[in-house]
Formats: C-alpha cells, structure tokens, sequence
C-alpha cells in the first residue's frame, strides 16, 4: 500500500512537471498557431541557466529562480517571438516546424558549446524536509511543484479571464486580424504569451532536474510528455491539458512500479509518454478543409532531363575517380555521404514536394536496414523487399493520422521515432540493446562487391538513379499534383482527390525510398546497431536538408555531405562540437522560409555564370564531352517543353 | 426530381447563424442564382453543398441521394465542381498545367493517362483565356483567374456547377461573353447554381434566383418575380418606403457596390 502512495506522490510530482510545460506550450500555439518543438529545449537551457546562476556562481536559491523565471526567460520568449516567429503562423505548417526543429538543435548545441558534458546537479528545493503521510515521505520538492502547477493553473485562468490583456489573448486565439480592428495589439499580446509560454517551459525544467539531472537530451525529451498532455487538451483547452498531465504523470509513475521486470512489457515503460501522443493523436477528430490559401511557398527548380542526366553521370565519374585515390576510411565516409544524401532525397519528395515534414526519416532508414540485415539476402532483391518493409511501416505511420493536417502529422513521427528508438530497435528482435547485427555486402546479378571502393560506387548509382526517379515523378502526374495540393488543398478536394491516401502513398513512398538507403548503408558498414539510427539523428538531417535545399536533389546532395562532415568535423574539433549545431539550427532559423536553400543560390550564380561567359566558352569548345550542349538543352528536350515555361530552369543543376 | 436539393439547412458558428433553415433546389439544364447582401449566408451554401462545411441541421440531397455524410472528394466524383470566392487556383502551376491537373484528379491519379492536349486547349479556348496558357496561375488577373477556375472545374465533367462570384474582376464585354457562356453551358444539360453580385448578369441569365438574407430564403422565383419583391427590395434597401430613394441609392452604392439599385428603381 505504501509503495503505491509513494507511486501515486511521484506520479502527481511529474504530472504537475508535465502540467506546468504543457500549459506554456498551449499557450503560446494557441495565440499565435506556432508550436514550439523546442519548448522543453528551452526548459533544459534554462536549467542550465539556472544551474550556473544558483551552483556555479553561487547565487542564492530563490534570486536565481527570480532572475532566470522572471527575467532570463521572459526576455527570451519576447526575442523569439519578435524575430524569429512571428508572422509564421499564417505560413505553411513545415516552416514553422522546421524552425522550431532548428532552435531545438541550436539549444542543444547552445548548452554543449556553454556547459561542456561534466558532472553536474541541481539539489531539490529544501532537501532535508518533508512530511510523513502515512507509511510514505512525501518530500518537500514534489509538495512545492504539485503547489507551483495550482499556482500556475489559478493564475493562468485570473489571467485569461480576469484582465485585458487576458480577453485579448482568448480574442486573438479567435482572430488576430479582428483583433487589431478593434485597437487590440496581436503582436504584444503574442509577445507576453512567449514570454510566460517561455517561463514555464524553464520552472518545469528547474523542477524536473534534481530527479532528471542536468542532461541535454533528457530534459528536451520531456517535452514529448508536454506535447502528449497538451495534445489531450487539442491543444486548446488549458483544464483538459492539466488533466491529461496528471494522467501521464500518474501513468509514468504506476508503470515505472508495477510492469513485469522481463519482457517487452518491461520495455513498454520507456515508452508511455510517446504512445500516450501517438494514441492521442490517432483519436483526434477529423480536420476539416480549410479555404484560404498558404501563401510564400515557392516551387521547386526544375532541371531539364539532358542537363540532369549530365550531371548525374559527372557525379558517377567524379566518384569514381575519387574511389581509386582514398583510404578505407575515407571511402566509408563517401559512402556515408550518399546514404544521407539518399535519406535527404526521401525528405525532397516528403518535404520539399509535398509540405509534410517527417521527424523520423532516419528511423526509417533504420528499419531498412534492421531488415537488410535480418533478410540475410544481400542481393538486389533483398533490398528491394526492405525498401518495401520501410514504406510499409511509413504508411503505417501515417495511416492512423491520414484525416488530420500537417502539424500532427509531424509530431505522430516524433512519437513513432522515439518508440521504434526505445521499443523496437534495442528490442531483443531486432538489434537488442546496445547489440549489432551482421550485414553482408550486396551482390548485383551474382556478382558480389567486395571492395568498399566498388561497393561506394554502386551507392552512387543508386543515388543517381533515386534523383533522376524523383525528377521523373515531379515532371510527371504526382509532381503537379503535389503542387497542386500545396498550393490549395481545398480545391483540390472539390475537384475530386482524396488526400488522406495520397498522402499516405507519400509517407510510404518517402519512407521506402529512406529504407533502401538504410538497407546499402547497413551493406557499407557490415556491422549496424540502434546506436546508427537514434531518434535525434533526423533532427540535424532534416535542418541540414532544409538549409542546403529540400525542394531539389542538389540540395539533398549537398545536404548530405553535410552531414556526413558534421560528427567528422565535431570528433576534430570537439570544443566547437556545439557550436556546430547552433550554426546548423542557427541556419535553418534563417532559411526556413525559402525552402530552396543554399542550393539555389548556387543556381543563381550559375545562371549569372552562364549568361556572362557561356558565349564565349561555347565558342572556343564547341562540344563539352558528357554535358551536352548545355545552352540548347531547354528547347531541345521533348519533355520540357510542355512542363518548363513556369519553372525555372537553373543552369546548373546537379543531381 | 432536382439535381440538388438543400433542406431546411442550418449552420451556425459558435452564436451566430450563417443560414438559417434555407431550402432552395437547382435543376439540370438551368442557371439559378443565389445572391443576397454581403453576409447573407451564400458562400456558406457553396461550403454546405460541397462538403467543406458541416451543416447544423437539415439536408443536402443530390441526384436524388442525401449526400450529407458524403466526403468532399466523392461529391466532386459525383459530379459537384465550384469555384471560390477567394481565388483557389494553383498559383505555382501554369494556367494550363491547373486544367490539366484537374483532368489527371478526374481520371485517377493511378492511371496517369495523359489528357490530350486538345481538351485542355479546347477549354481554355471555350472560357476564352487560351492567351494565358503559358503564365503562371498567380500572375495573371482576378477575371481570368476566376474563368481557369471555372475552366479547371469544367474538366472534372460536372453534372454541377457551383460558381461563386464568377464575374467579379471582368470587364463589361467580358461578362457578357461570359453570361452566354453559362447559358451554353447550362443547355448542354449541366445544373449551374451562381452567387453573383452583378445583377444585370444575374437578371439576363438566371432561370430561377434565389434571394437570401440573414441566412433565409425571403424570395425565389424568376427574375422579374423576384425583382419585384418588396421583401428582397427591402434587404437590399433597408428599408421598404421609397420615399428617400436618392439619399439610399448613395448610401448602397457605397457600401455594396450593386447595381441592383437602379434595376428596383426602374420598376418601381
């Protein structure tokens, strides 16, 4: 009986946590339609802020509580509201997610570069008291944060209904354009909601890390219990998000107490918080259509069909001469390179085509390669059959969700990521925890590739011919439908498409394309485990695909160079480790809103190139080996001709 | 038997109610109108009828078969098409490439067969925008972007046509050409029910007009009928007596920018 008071105690102490969390992340979606993906990241830097404030320097308890929750995180709130998210609301879905993804990775690294990894904790508030409630201690600390989420919950409602700024807040939920009709200020009003939002993403990180600890990843994580909760209240209502909370606290705690020690129900406790999401999720009624179209959306470049061919054969020889001259190691990493590339090149079709941001695009290439591996039949058609066990499981991702729109979406593949990371992959089927499985090489029409040379330049092709597959698609039926879809969904709908299976047919076409990039990738590195596909891998894939260019294939490639450098240049320089991913999320903060990326600005500067000194070249070489004369490919190519007039035709584009 | 048939339809957001126990019917093979104030309820009819907005209460029949709990994309399979108010073309996709997006909607994504190019030319051609063609949908002006509408709508083979606000932004010739064309369009059999605010169009093409206001049908019948309603007059006007027509005629123009005025005036 005991021991259950203790699991109920504790179960309200980490519910309240969650309720405090999820009440500041409802309130700054609700007032101004950005949700927050790094609302606990925020909290757990504010953790650290709060560490050094009242640990490192000495300061006393309750002037770092004031100075971090009534000055630090305020301020912060009203930045980013002021400069960095707002007006995003009225924006496509995927900008927004993309840029909170982006200031998750820059907090991440932020912390890293601030507070390098050493020992550190934070005491509870009043360690030595308590008070005995029957057989259990109730401790000081969990009485203080059950107070603080009453506290915070009778304030929030005094605020809401009590003050003007308050009605503005419920009336600017409603409709900030009217809002500022009648003399309201939407942008104040959005200001001191991520000011509060802000502040009590850091109150529940401050009360949650003397039982976490103060750990960069642990602490950002939580909010997927924050998301759960507020998820119950539909992101709108403030009781029910208490309610659903406590329900995950309790729930947390209980299952932590009572599941068998052995079995995959042992396993199951890891994973409340997100199941509880993605349950929720599932039950969410069905989105209506909404009339109004997402304005700034800019359609992807279009290379011509000669031009990409040309560019994809320089590649394959580019490789293939690079193969011949670089160490084993070296090898790996260009390997590497085109499996991020061809993970990105998923998220081109997914993202950049269709709008739908994916959190957990590395995890299906996971699954790939988990079925690569266990397949045992490294031949073309056991790569196949994975690529087909990976779009399977991505339409099953998405099939639960097909009625809803694009955050939810989003956030079901945050929690199917974090499940399959926790549940499936360290599971003794699959990989088993901290384990590895054995993949052989693959072997094309019986010949096997052994050296990691040849075997680099078989991923290349593959890598050719998935971009060459995509720009097939986007010039053909799906590409415009894709656009279409972006550009009014409403119309689309009247004019007779079932989005929910197109969408679906998407997410599993995405996540197959993903999978047989995991299945080489598993092929390349013969040994694979959990560790190669964690969770917070997609995050810095997807930034990186957003800011080198997620709506062409030369971004994908650049993207995944990228990233392959990433942990190469962080093992060299381990003191800028975190600085790297403030630069990516800084980046992705930054070019969120054009999604075309880096990638296009080479374009431009190849179209400036072309039109300045293509003349003269032509004139002196008048044929370029294995390009094709690049100057008459438009009018040349029988399949432009139809499709180019409104795209634009970058000169140089390389798959 | 009507191609559509709303009943006693209710749709009210949070206290207000947009339309208020409307009942009206559309017949193949003719052009009704559905016009009334700004705010009267019209726009949320067109939502109604093609799924993106629940009802309240009451029913939408089509063809004879209720079609309440039928999904937007299936009432267009059954032959549903329309055209917004707020322009809802696919403004990255060429003028062309939007009609041949709804010809590859309308054929199943699956099947992935190529429209001849005749048919998307020859609808262009028919709504009169095949200069166009080639630009991208959101360059090219509010008339011509609500005539691809109606052009994109066409390719899905409506049995109904729901246009909304169809002639705003064309110019007088233009709108001519485009009341003979709904005349056409109607006589090749098809339903086509119009919101319009140009009551010259609406009076020389309209079969039938329904006149809504606050969410009610206050007058349905053939144009002359309905023009000389005092009812509709009255929710036009404000009020009913004549005797201060000048000072009314200058307030309406201002604020709804009609030319019914002058029509209700001639007959009166």
């Amino acid at each position: 009986m005991s021991s259950f008071m203790s699991y109920t105690i504790f179960g309200l102490f980490s519910g309240a946590a969650y309720a405090i969390a999820a009440s500041g992340l409802v309130l700054t979606y609700t007032t101004t339609r950005v949700f927050n993906i790094a609302h606990g990241a925020f909290g757990m830097v504010l953790s650290f802020v709060f560490w050094d404030f009242s640990v490192r320097q000495g300061l006393p308890l309750w002037l770092s509580l004031v100075l971090v929750l009534g000055v630090v995180a305020p301020l912060i709130g009203w930045f980013l509201q002021r400069f960095v998210v707002r007006g995003m609301g009225e924006g496509p879905v995927s900008v927004s997610l993309v840029v909170t993804v982006g200031l998750l990775v820059f907090c991440i690294g932020l912390a890293t570069y601030v507070w390098p990894p050493e020992a550190r904790s934070v005491p509870p508030f009043m360690p030595t008291s308590g008070i005995q409630l029957g057989d259990t201690y109730v401790t000081a600390h969990q009485i203080i944060t059950i107070l603080s989420s009453v506290v915070v919950a009778v304030l929030l409602y005094l605020l809401l209904t009590r003050t003007r700024i308050g009605t503005a807040m419920r009336a600017s939920v409603d409709n900030p354009e009217l809002l500022k009709l009648f003399g309201g200020r939407p942008d104040r009003v959005a200001a001191l909601s991520w000011a509060i939002g802000i502040s009590l993403a850091a109150l529940s990180g401050i009360l949650l890390v003397s039982v976490v600890g103060l750990d960069y990843y642990a602490l950002t994580l939580l909010v997927v219990n924050a998301y759960a909760a507020a998820m119950l209240g539909r992101l709108k209502s403030l009781p029910l998000t208490f309610l659903g909370a406590m329900a995950l606290g309790l729930l947390t705690s209980y299952s932590a107490g009572y599941l068998p020690p052995d079995g995959w129900l042992n396993d199951l406790r890891n994973v409340i918080a997100p199941l509880f999401l993605f349950l929720v999720i599932v039950a969410m009624p069905q989105a209506q259509l909404r009339v109004g179209q997402v304005k700034g959306i800019v359609s992807a470049p279009l290379p011509s069909l000669g031009k990409a061919l040309g560019w994809g054969a320089a590649l394959l020889i580019f490789t293939a001469l690079l193969t011949g001259n670089l160490s084993t190691a070296n090898l790996l990493l260009v390997g590497t390179a085109a499996t991020y590339a061809m993970v990105m090149l998923s998220l081109v079709l997914l993202t950049g085509y269709g709008g739908h941001v994916s959190l957990a695009q590395f995890t299906f290439a996971g699954v790939g390669a988990l079925a690569y591996a266990k397949l045992d039949e490294p031949n073309l058609y056991g790569l196949l059959v994975s690529a087909l066990i990976a779009a399977g499981v991505g339409a099953l991702v998405a099939l639960p969700v097909l009625r809803l729109t694009g955050l939810y979406l989003a956030l079901s593949t945050l929690a199917f990521a974090v499940l399959m990371d926790k549940l499936v992959f360290q599971a003794d089927f699959a990989f088993g925890f901290n384990g590895t499985l054995q993949a052989r090489r693959l072997s094309i029409l019986g010949t096997s590739i052994t050296s990691t040379g040849g075997y680099v330049l078989v991923m290349t092709v593959f890598l050719v011919l998935m971009s060459l597959f995509l720009l097939f698609l986007r010039r053909g039926v799906l590409g415009r439908v894709l656009i279409a879809m972006r550009d009014s969904p409403a119309a689309c709908g009247t004019l007779g498409l079932d989005m929910r299976w197109f969408r679906v047919a998407l997410f599993g076409l995405s996540a197959g394309m993903a999978g047989l990039a995991g299945g080489l990738f598993a092929g390349l590195r013969g040994t694979i485990g959990a560790n190669d596909f964690q969770f917070f891998q997609s995050l810095p894939l997807l930034l990186l695909a957003v800011v080198f260019g997620v709506t062409s294939v030369t971004g994908a490639t650049l993207g995944g160079i990228g990233l392959m450098l990433l942990p190469v240049l962080q093992s060299n320089y381990p003191s800028l480790a975190g600085l790297m991913l403030v630069i990516i999320g800084f980046g992705a903060v930054l070019l969120a809103r054009d999604p075309n990326g880096l990638a296009n600005l080479m374009f431009k500067i190849g179209r400036f190139l072309e039109a300045r000194f293509a003349p003269q070249l032509l004139a002196k070489l008048p044929v370029l080996p294995g390009r094709g004369s690049i100057l008459d490919e438009v009018d040349e190519d029988p399949l432009d001709a139809s499709f180019d007039h409104n795209q634009e035709v970058p000169a140089h584009v390389a798959p | 038997m009507s191609l559509l048939e709303v009943d006693d339809v209710v749709v009210q957001f949070g206290g207000v109610t947009a339309v208020n126990h409307a009942s009206f019917v559309a017949e193949s093979g003719r052009v009704t109108g559905l016009i009334g104030p700004n705010g009267a309820g019209k726009t949320t009819c067109f939502n109604v009828i093609s799924g993106l907005q629940k009802p309240t209460r009451g029913h939408v029949r089509f063809d004879g078969k209720g079609i309440n709990h039928t999904p937007v994309h299936r009432r267009a399979k059954r032959g549903i098409g329309r055209t917004f108010q707020r322009l809802e073309a696919f403004g990255s996709l060429t003028v062309r490439d939007n009609v041949r997006v709804a010809y590859d909607i309308h054929r199943g994504v699956a099947g992935m067969v190529r429209p001849a190019a005749a048919n998307i030319d020859a609808l262009l051609e028919r709504v009169g925008i095949s200069q166009y063609a080639q630009e991208r949908a959101d360059s090219i002006p509010t008339g011509t972007a609500r005539l691809l509408e109606l052009a994109r709508c066409l390719a899905s083979e409506p049995k109904l046509l729901l246009l909304d606000e169809p002639s705003s932004g064309l110019d007088e010739s233009e709108t001519e050409a485009f009341g003979a064309l709904l005349q056409d369009l109607a006589r090749e059999g098809r339903g086509v029910l119009m919101v319009e605010h140009d009551m010259d169009l609406v009076m020389s093409v309209c079969d039938v007009i329904h006149v809504l206001d606050f969410g009610e049908v206050i007058s349905s019948g053939e144009p002359a009928d309905v023009r000389a309603d005092k009812r509709v007059q009255n929710a036009y006007l404000g009020y009913s007596d004549d005797a201060d027509a000048d000072h009314t005629r200058t307030d309406l123009e201002a604020v709804h920018d009609t030319t019914l005025i002058p029509a209700v005036e001639a007959q009166a």
